[in-house]
């Protein structure tokens, strides 16, 4: 007699995916309060956090829409640098300017995501690297020379923007990287997410099936901008200053890097990668000179032995690992035929 | 095959997290940790070396010849690329591992980020390079009070060349040639005629050119005119080169100051005109005794790639922090307590005046803002050649 397979219904498994990440946040929390961890350790992690929502904000327009952006730290810099403003000037109280504070850096880099993606997107392929590339220096370059405005500091360019409220805590950064993967995830299991992926897939196809792909290159390429100006605001209230210089062409390389490390389209992948490339150098930081040599033998490793990315385009979910896991203990599955490449 | 060999990159990435989470063993003796900062690796290497090396050697020659009060120096030095986040992690790392000060960082921009999460918690700090005035003073108005330097800002050329004029050269007037929208020219132009006011030198004409101006003849007919004893070019060498020689050409025999922009300046204008000529530098290779001491010391530990400016402040860095912290260690509190970093800041101030660095052979003291007030290099140009005049 073979019993049907167990499936757990989807508000089912949101709501076990989000009590699982509502305990380890608290459980993050308590342990901070706590004053066991030290700010050293709490620091990186909140760098992590905030290098995860980088990569999995990338890999929407990497992975999913299937272009090659080099320009994300642009997005990042007028996040921070927009958010950063408005900190500074609102004369509100840090906590409760916050939210805003966060929400302005998304939009206008969401703007900004706009502006640029309508021009560039009528390109394909390496141009579309070039381009963005060009429009991330722009960003720097203008944030440096655009100091003064009318008279009235703006940027402060090159002698950087001090003072900025410090409010990126682990807590509301993590809460974060969970909004992100939580908005970026349903978004992809969407109506919108299926034809930004059959985008990806094959573009004469999606075309001929009716998808609008100007309107969704441009909606996959904004929702990219939006977050990665929200880890921007996050990077400035880490921070506490700013300067255009660490938003340079590298930076946008450095998160390029984190996607494909993880493999393009694999959303575990990029968090994963970001973690660890974010909290290795720091862990090696004792032996000097050879931290770098690691990191860049990790990548050529990486690259020779699994050119799609540690996770290629798997992605992990809890809910299909419990389905699994009951499936298996109650006899009505063996352990052949594991899951596809769904995302989940 | 290739499933097997994933699984082994996935189970190192994350063996390695766990790396660096061993204890250190804890050692039976106290040691007094000493954090040196700044970029070991990139574009800024030759800076970032040059203060590591140079501090490192002055630390090395304590505890060669027994530490501080029995007690020896641990150097904790970090790699932060030129980065703001990397070298706030490593800052925030050094701390938790408990040093009692830094030296460090080394870039301005760098710099303030580190400030920004020193001075919380008053962490001693001395920096060998950022010369940006922000670094100790803030827009409001306040001052770090845990933030030093071995560097000079520029505007104290400015003020050491209108001493010297008064001083050594009994000059009663001056004028001033510079670049407008140029920093670092109207800086040393500010402090020049400020401090002249306040010692008795008129400024008989204030004259400025714009970026890419090739003909200064104009300007320097009115300097001449006035007749004044000294002429300031606060300017960068080539600059100063087209006016020095235009200057010589309609007649203008007065003595031409500058400060370090000048270096190099032998290359732009004859040897003739330039006679005489003083500017200010930091530093200057092979000057003082002390000075060469140092370097064939520096030589033998490091070679000579690294000997730079850099090299020199860093060990004066190295130089001020050790003689705070001997003071500190009187007050009988352990090291990296918020006392003993307390007592290190007023020790940097009060024992400043009695430490002979290399590049300050009369001691430091501060002023309100923190800023050094030290010698100056002062360079002369003989023979079309750059040569050490003396320290003033």
């Amino acid at each position: 007699m073979s019993k049907k397979p167990l499936h757990i219904k989807t508000p089912v498994r949101y709501l076990i995916n989000a009590l699982l990440f509502a305990a380890l946040l608290f459980g993050g929390r308590v342990l901070i309060a706590g004053g066991g961890v030290s700010p050293f350790y709490v620091g990186i992690v909140t760098l992590a956090g905030i290098n995860i929502i980088l990569a999995v904000s990338l890999n929407m327009a990497t992975g999913y829409l299937g272009q090659l952006p080099l320009g994300h730290a642009g997005f990042m810099a007028v996040g921070a640098y927009a958010s950063a403003i408005f900190m500074t000037r609102s004369g509100l109280d840090p906590a409760v300017a916050m939210p805003f504070g966060l929400l302005i850096g998304g939009l206008v880099a969401a703007i900004f995501g706009v502006l640029i993606g309508i021009p560039a997107l009528r390109l394909k392929g390496d141009y579309i690297a070039i381009i963005t590339l060009g429009f991330g220096e722009i960003i720097r370059i203008v944030l440096l020379n655009i100091d003064e405005v009318l008279g009235f500091p703006f940027t402060y360019g090159a002698a950087s923007l001090k003072g900025i409220p410090e409010t990126s805590t682990f807590f509301n950064t993590f809460l974060l990287v969970g909004v992100t993967c939580f908005a970026i995830h349903t978004l992809m299991k969407s109506r919108h997410g299926r034809a930004i992926l059959s985008i990806r897939e094959n573009e004469i196809a999606a075309d001929s099936c009716g998808v609008n792909l100007t309107y969704y290159k441009v909606m996959g390429f904004t929702v990219s901008a939006f977050f990665a100006g929200i880890a921007g605001s996050l990077y400035a209230g880490y921070l506490g200053i700013l300067n255009p210089s660490n938003f340079s062409f590298m930076k946008s390389i450095e998160i390029l890097v984190f996607v494909v490390l993880g493999g393009m389209g694999s959303m575990i992948g990029s968090v994963l990668s970001a973690t660890v490339l974010t909290i290795l150098p720091e862990l090696l930081r004792q032996f000097a000179e050879w931290r770098m040599i690691v990191y860049a033998l990790l990548l050529i490793l990486v690259m020779v032995f699994k050119p799609s990315g540690l996770m290629g385009r798997f992605d992990f979910s809890m809910g299909r690992m419990l389905e699994n896991i009951i499936n298996v203990l109650t006899g009505r599955k063996t352990l052949k035929g594991k899951g596809g490449k769904t995302n989940g | 095959m290739k499933k097997i060999i994933c699984i082994v990159l996935v189970v190192m990435m994350a063996a390695a997290l766990f790396v660096g989470c061993t204890k250190d063993d804890k050692k039976g003796e106290e040691t007094i940790k000493i954090g040196i900062l700044g970029p070991h690796t990139g574009e800024l290497a030759v800076y970032g070396l040059g203060v590591k090396n140079g501090a490192t050697l002055y630390l090395d020659q304590v505890n060669a010849a027994g530490g501080i009060n029995g007690k020896m120096i641990e150097i904790i030095a970090y790699d932060q690329r030129g980065d703001d986040a990397e070298a706030v992690n490593a800052f925030n790392r050094m701390v938790s591992e408990g040093i009692t000060g830094l030296i460090g960082d080394v870039i301005t921009s760098n710099t303030l980020a580190v400030v920004a999460k020193a001075t919380p918690i008053n962490m001693p700090m001395i920096t060998a390079s950022a010369t940006a005035a922000s670094v100790t003073v803030n827009a409001d108005g306040s001052v770090n009070t845990n933030v030093f330097r071995t560097c000079f800002i520029d505007p104290f050329q400015g003020m050491k060349m209108a001493e010297f004029a008064g001083e050594v050269l009994d000059a009663t007037s001056a004028a001033v040639l510079f670049e407008t929208g140029n920093d670092y020219a109207i800086g040393l132009k500010d402090a020049f005629v400020a401090k002249c006011g306040e010692t008795g030198i008129e400024v008989v004409g204030q004259e400025s050119y714009a970026k890419g101006d090739k003909d200064f003849k104009a300007q320097l007919t009115n300097i001449l005119a006035a007749g004044p004893d000294v002429v300031f070019l606060p300017n960068y060498y080539e600059d100063n080169g087209l006016i020095v020689t235009q200057a010589r050409e309609i007649g203008l025999n007065a003595v031409m100051l500058g400060g370090d922009g000048w270096a190099g300046i032998t290359d732009y204008a004859s040897a003739e005109d330039l006679e005489g000529s003083f500017f200010c530098s930091a530093y200057a290779p092979g000057s003082t005794e002390l000075v060469r001491d140092f370097e064939a010391r520096f030589i033998a530990a490091n070679g000579e790639d690294t000997l730079n400016m850099f090299a020199a402040t860093g060990y004066d860095a190295a130089m001020l922090l050790v003689a705070a912290i001997r003071k500190a260690e009187k007050s009988g509190s352990a090291p990296a307590s918020d006392e003993y970093k307390q007592a290190i800041i007023d020790a940097i101030r009060s024992e400043g005046a009695g430490v002979v660095g290399v590049t300050s052979e009369g001691g430091y003291t501060f002023d309100e803002f923190n800023n050094p007030i030290k010698d100056a290099v002062i360079m002369t140009i003989t023979d079309g050649k750059e040569v050490f005049y003396r320290m003033f």
